[in-house]
C-alpha cells in the first residue's frame, strides 16, 4: 500500500469529522485525535518493528514484550488504583500468561521462534490480558460494592478470608471472561477477524490464514482465563487487612 | 459472676471522604456472664460499632476489647467469632436454600449440620421451609433463620445489631421472645442495640446510653430508665417520649 493510498484512507476520518459537525454530535475533535494518535502509534511502533525484526540478539526481542507489559499494566492498573501493590500483581499475571503461553507455542513448535511470530503473537497475548485485567477489577469492584454484607457475614461465622470472597470472586471472573467467549462465537460467521483478513489480502492461502486464525482463538481464550484467575487469587488478600476484616476503602 | 466482654478506653476513628471521624471516644464498660445489655442512642452514634468491636469486624484504634478474660488481638480470630456470634439487622442471606444458609457455618468448617430439623424447631420454623430459598422468606422468617444460623456455631455471647427494626410488631415480639429464651436456656451473654427504648427497657439487665461515641450513662435498666443520673439521658428519654 502506497503512502499516497494511506493517505487518502484518512479521508473516512475527515468525512467522518464533517458528518459529526453537520449532526452537531460534537465528537469532532475526539475524530481527528484518534485518527492522527493511531497513525503516528502504528507508524512508530511499524518502524520499532522493522527495527528489532532485524536484530539477531533475542534480549532486544525481550526487551520489546518487556515494554509491551509494561504499558498494558499501566493501562489495566487504572481500574485497581487504590489497591495494594496493583500494579507489580498485574504486572505478574500478564507477564506469567505471556510466558506460558509463549511456552507452549514455542515449546510444541507450533510457531516458529522469528522475532515477527513472537512480538505479533504476544502483541495479542497482553493486550487480551491487558482487557481481561480491566474487566475483572471493574466487575470485582462493583460486585464488592453490592455484596459486601454477604462477605462480612461469613467472616462474622468463622469463615476465612478465602471463603468469605470466594463467590464474588468466581462472580467476577466468569463476568470478565463473557465478552471474550461472546465475540468468539460468532466468529467468521458476522465478521472474519483482523488478521486473517489481513493475511488474505496479503495474498496468504485462506485455510492456511484459517488455521492461523483458529490458533489465535484457542490463545485467546486461554490467555483470558489464565489472566483473570491468577489476577484474582494475586488479589483477592490485598482486599483484607491482618485482622481478616474486608478493607476496601481507599479504592 | 464473670466478665464476659470489656471495654477499656476504646476510641475508634474512620475516615469518610478525606474526613477523619472519631466514631468512639474513650468507651470504658463491662458485661457479665449471661447478661443482657442493651445500648440505645441517637443513630450514628457508634453503638454498632461497639458490637463490631467484640467479634474484629473492626480494630479499636485507641484501648482494649477484652472478651472471656483475653484481649481480641489475642484471640484466633476464627475462633473468637465463632464464639461471640452477631446477627445484623436485615438479616443478610446468602443465594441458596434455606438449609445451605444454616448450615453454611459448619460447611465453613468442613463440617455437615447433622440436624438442620433440630434448630428450626428451636427458633420456631417448620421444616418443611429447609428447601425453600432463603431470601424468599419473610422478614420475620429471616431473622429466625439469620439466630438460628448464629446459634449453629454455638456462641457464648451473642451481638445483636437492631434485629427487630425492620420486623412488623408481631414478628419483632416473637423474635425478642426468642433472644430472651436463647438467653435464658443458653445462658448466652447478649449485648443488643436497639433504637426501641420499650424494647431495651423490656429485655436488658443493664442499659447503656451512647451519644457521640461516648457511653453518657451505663446503669440496671430499671434504674436506667426510672432513675437516669445524668442529665443528657433524662433529655434523651424526655425527647424520644414526646416523639412516641
Amino acid at each position: 500500500m502506497s503512502l499516497i493510498a494511506l493517505l487518502f484512507s484518512f479521508g473516512f476520518v475527515i468525512f467522518s469529522f464533517f458528518l459529526s459537525h453537520a449532526f452537531k454530535l460534537g465528537l469532532g475533535r475526539d475524530l481527528i485525535i484518534t485518527g492522527i494518535r493511531a497513525t503516528i502509534q502504528l507508524l512508530v511502533v511499524g518502524y520499532i518493528l522493522n527495527t528489532v525484526f532485524g536484530f539477531e540478539n533475542p534480549l532486544a526481542m525481550i526487551l520489546m514484550l518487556l515494554v509491551m507489559v509494561f504499558v498494558a499494566t499501566i493501562n489495566a492498573a487504572k481500574r485497581g488504583k487504590g489497591l495494594p501493590r496493583i500494579f507489580w500483581k498485574i504486572f505478574l499475571t500478564i507477564s506469567i500468561v505471556e510466558i506460558i503461553t509463549q511456552g507452549f507455542l514455542l515449546g510444541l513448535q507450533i510457531v516458529p521462534a522469528t522475532p515477527q511470530y513472537t512480538i505479533s503473537i504476544s502483541g495479542m497475548i497482553i493486550g487480551n490480558s491487558m482487557v481481561i485485567a480491566s474487566l475483572f477489577l471493574n466487575r470485582l469492584k462493583a460486585e464488592l460494592e453490592m455484596r459486601k454484607e454477604e462477605v462480612v457475614l461469613v467472616l462474622s461465622l468463622g469463615g476465612s478470608v478465602k471463603q468469605s470472597i470466594y463467590p464474588i470472586l468466581k462472580q467476577s471472573i466468569r463476568s470478565s471472561l463473557i465478552p471474550t467467549i461472546e465475540g468468539q462465537r460468532t466468529i467468521g460467521l458476522v465478521q472474519l477477524p483482523g488478521m486473517m483478513t489481513g493475511q488474505i489480502i496479503a495474498g496468504a492461502d485462506p485455510v492456511e490464514a484459517v488455521r492461523f486464525q483458529l490458533l489465535i482463538v484457542f490463545m485467546i481464550l486461554f490467555a483470558a482465563v489464565l489472566t483473570a484467575i491468577i489476577l484474582g487469587f494475586l488479589i483477592y488478600p490485598e482486599l483484607f487487612n491482618k485482622k481478616q476484616q474486608l478493607d476496601i476503602s481507599a479504592w | 459472676m464473670t466478665t464476659e466482654i470489656e471495654f477499656i478506653n476504646v476510641s475508634k476513628t474512620y475516615l469518610n471522604q478525606q474526613e477523619v471521624v472519631n466514631v468512639l471516644k474513650g468507651v470504658s464498660g463491662k458485661v457479665e456472664k449471661g447478661e443482657i445489655v442493651t445500648i440505645i442512642g441517637p443513630s450514628g452514634s457508634g453503638k454498632s460499632t461497639i458490637l463490631s468491636l467484640c467479634n474484629l469486624l473492626l480494630t479499636p484504634d485507641e484501648g482494649e476489647v477484652w472478651i472471656q478474660g483475653k484481649d481480641v488481638g489475642d484471640w484466633d480470630i476464627q475462633t473468637l467469632r465463632r464464639q461471640v456470634g452477631i446477627a445484623f439487622q436485615g438479616a443478610p442471606m446468602l443465594t441458596g436454600t434455606v438449609q445451605e444458609n444454616l448450615s453454611l457455618p459448619k460447611r465453613l468448617q468442613g463440617k455437615t449440620l447433622e440436624n438442620p430439623k433440630k434448630y428450626m424447631e428451636y427458633v420456631g420454623l417448620t421444616e418443611d421451609l429447609l428447601l425453600r430459598q432463603a431470601k424468599e422468606l419473610s422478614g420475620g422468617q429471616r431473622q429466625r433463620l439469620s439466630l438460628a444460623r448464629t446459634l449453629v456455631n454455638d456462641p457464648a455471647i451473642l451481638l445483636l445489631d437492631e434485629v427487630t427494626s425492620a420486623l412488623d410488631s408481631l414478628s419483632a415480639h416473637e423474635v425478642e421472645e426468642l433472644i430472651l429464651r436463647i438467653n435464658r436456656e443458653r445462658q448466652t451473654t447478649i449485648l443488643w442495640v436497639t433504637h426501641d427504648q420499650s424494647q431495651a427497657e423490656r429485655v436488658g439487665d443493664q442499659t447503656w446510653l451512647v451519644i457521640e461515641g461516648r457511653i453518657v450513662e451505663a446503669a440496671p435498666t430499671k434504674q436506667f430508665f426510672v432513675k437516669p443520673k445524668q442529665e443528657q439521658t433524662k433529655q434523651f428519654l424526655e425527647m424520644r417520649r414526646e416523639y412516641k
